[in-house]
């Protein structure tokens, strides 16, 4: 105890380092070469708690009747000059493959006549925006039992041909019965505005995990990254 | 001690032990982790800075709505990007929440809180304590460890980082936790509580400084070494 009245050095100096760290804190600092990894760290962490103590993989996510759609669902990819459309002439298919004992190729038609799910839910963006849209299109669970994985499959990846974008998923989350392969969307056949010819949607992941212009579908017991996933989004996504 | 003035006479003053170091401890790292969670938490909001849906904005009250300048300004924000900015957000709530865990079990297991809850008693009390600052009454009205006004900032506080957590949770897991996420009223008005309380926590933190500058500097090192040798000491 000093008689320099109410603060001491020390106090002042201990002051200036919580300062100054949160000054540099908030200069737009992504945690640097040291923190960064840290970071990411705790959002693998984040991912298993996601994954295993708060995902039902039996809960649906609250559908609403189709008049009830509200806000806009914006067109997003990532190739330059507008979306993708697969080349005229060409055959389109859906290639899944991987730890399967029945790889198939799927075509429009194909995926058609396959079980068929429609409904009308609430869309949740990274970013903090919603939408409210309806899909239609065959459940990933469908296909999965037409192709029936072997046992040490545990994640799938999902590939498109918008400049390489794709997804990994958690079997979990891919086998819930929301998560669909779409080829519908507000009561008409999707565009390439939305991902067309078929697009992954399900209401239990953020939108960036939800890879359009589909060309893929592989059973892997490696986890995949993920265009987003790679550059530091998290990798579960789980809503 | 009638006359709370001139400075000698504290230093003739015994200095008190105030606070536990626990409480020092949760204190500072709350300091530290709130304007690191409010910095990312602004760089997660300019990503959509509005509220509502995708070309349907709520018309709720935000002075902060932006089309213009991108959202926040640079140096209110931590991450760099979007991407940034959640990983910061989403591994700072860790001990962020461990901490107001922490200061609640500390306060109940000590008894402390009792010193802090602001009850139904305090009211008058309060009001007593407004007009002595309005300079209506001019005597300090007599006071335990905190005064009225103390314990209700106090607790509105704790409530307010209750809130903070949970609609961060509402607004985190809306399908998962889709009873909490309509308990605030759905996931756009979610977000937005979880917007508003930081303004709320921004205001208490500017009132909160100037008051312990202004009113009473000695609870600065009381808060940094645990012991008070200053103006208002308890009168229990």
């Amino acid at each position: 105890m000093t008689d320099r009245g109410p603060l001491s050095r020390r106090d002042l100096l201990r002051l200036g380092v919580a300062g100054g760290t949160a000054t540099l804190a908030a200069c737009g600092w992504d945690g640097g070469r040291l923190i960064q990894p840290k970071l990411l760290t705790v959002s693998r962490l984040n991912d298993w708690v996601g994954e295993h103590l708060l995902f039902d993989p039996d809960r649906l996510a609250p559908t609403c009747p189709p008049d009830r759609r509200i806000g806009r669902m914006p067109s997003y990819f990532i190739s330059r000059g507008g979306p993708p459309v697969w080349p005229q002439g060409d055959e389109w298919a859906l290639t899944v493959g991987g730890l399967v004992r029945k790889p198939i190729r799927l075509t429009r038609p194909m995926l058609e006549k396959l079980p068929r799910v429609t409904y009308t839910v609430k869309h949740h963006c990274v970013e903090g925006w919603t939408a409210v849209a309806t899909w239609t299109g065959v459940p990933v669970r469908a296909v999965t039992e037409l192709v029936q994985p072997t046992a040490d499959a545990r994640y799938l990846r999902f590939d498109s041909f918008d400049s390489g974008f794709f997804n990994g998923w958690d079997l979990a989350s891919a086998m819930h019965p929301q998560t669909m392969l779409a080829y519908g969307f507000n009561d008409r056949p999707i565009t390439p505005d939305h991902g067309a010819p078929l697009r992954l949607y399900s209401p239990v992941k953020l939108g960036y995990k939800l890879t359009k212009y589909l060309t893929g579908m592989t059973f892997t017991q490696e986890r995949p990254g993920g265009h987003w996933e790679d550059q530091g989004y998290p990798w579960f996504a789980g809503i | 001690m009638t006359n709370p003035s001139p400075e000698p006479v504290q230093l003739h003053l015994t200095p008190v032990r105030r606070h536990h170091w626990m409480v020092r401890a949760t204190h500072w790292l709350s300091a530290l982790l709130l304007p690191a969670m409010i910095a990312s938490g602004l760089q997660i909001y300019s990503a959509f800075p509005h509220f509502g849906q995708k070309g349907n904005v709520s018309p709720v009250p935000n002075p902060f709505d932006s089309d213009r300048f991108g959202g926040m300004p640079e140096w209110a924000r931590l991450g760099g990007w979007l991407g940034g900015g959640i990983n910061w957000h989403f591994a700072l709530a860790w001990p962020f929440v461990l901490t107001g865990l922490a200061y609640l079990i500390y306060l109940t297991v000590s008894g402390e809180w009792r010193a802090l809850l602001f009850r139904p008693r305090d009211v008058p009390r309060a009001w007593a304590m407004q007009l002595y600052y309005l300079r209506v009454r001019r005597e300090h009205p007599p006071q335990g460890k905190h005064n009225a006004l103390q314990k209700a900032a106090y607790t509105s506080i704790v409530l307010l980082g209750a809130l903070t957590v949970l609609t961060g949770f509402a607004i985190y897991k809306p399908v998962q936790l889709g009873w909490l996420t309509a308990l605030f009223g759905g996931f756009e008005l979610a977000r937005y509580w979880h917007f508003l309380a930081v303004w709320v926590f921004v205001g208490f933190t500017a009132i909160h400084v100037i008051l312990v500058f202004v009113v009473d500097p000695a609870s600065l090192r009381a808060m940094f070494n645990g012991w008070y040798r200053g103006r208002f000491p308890s009168h229990d």
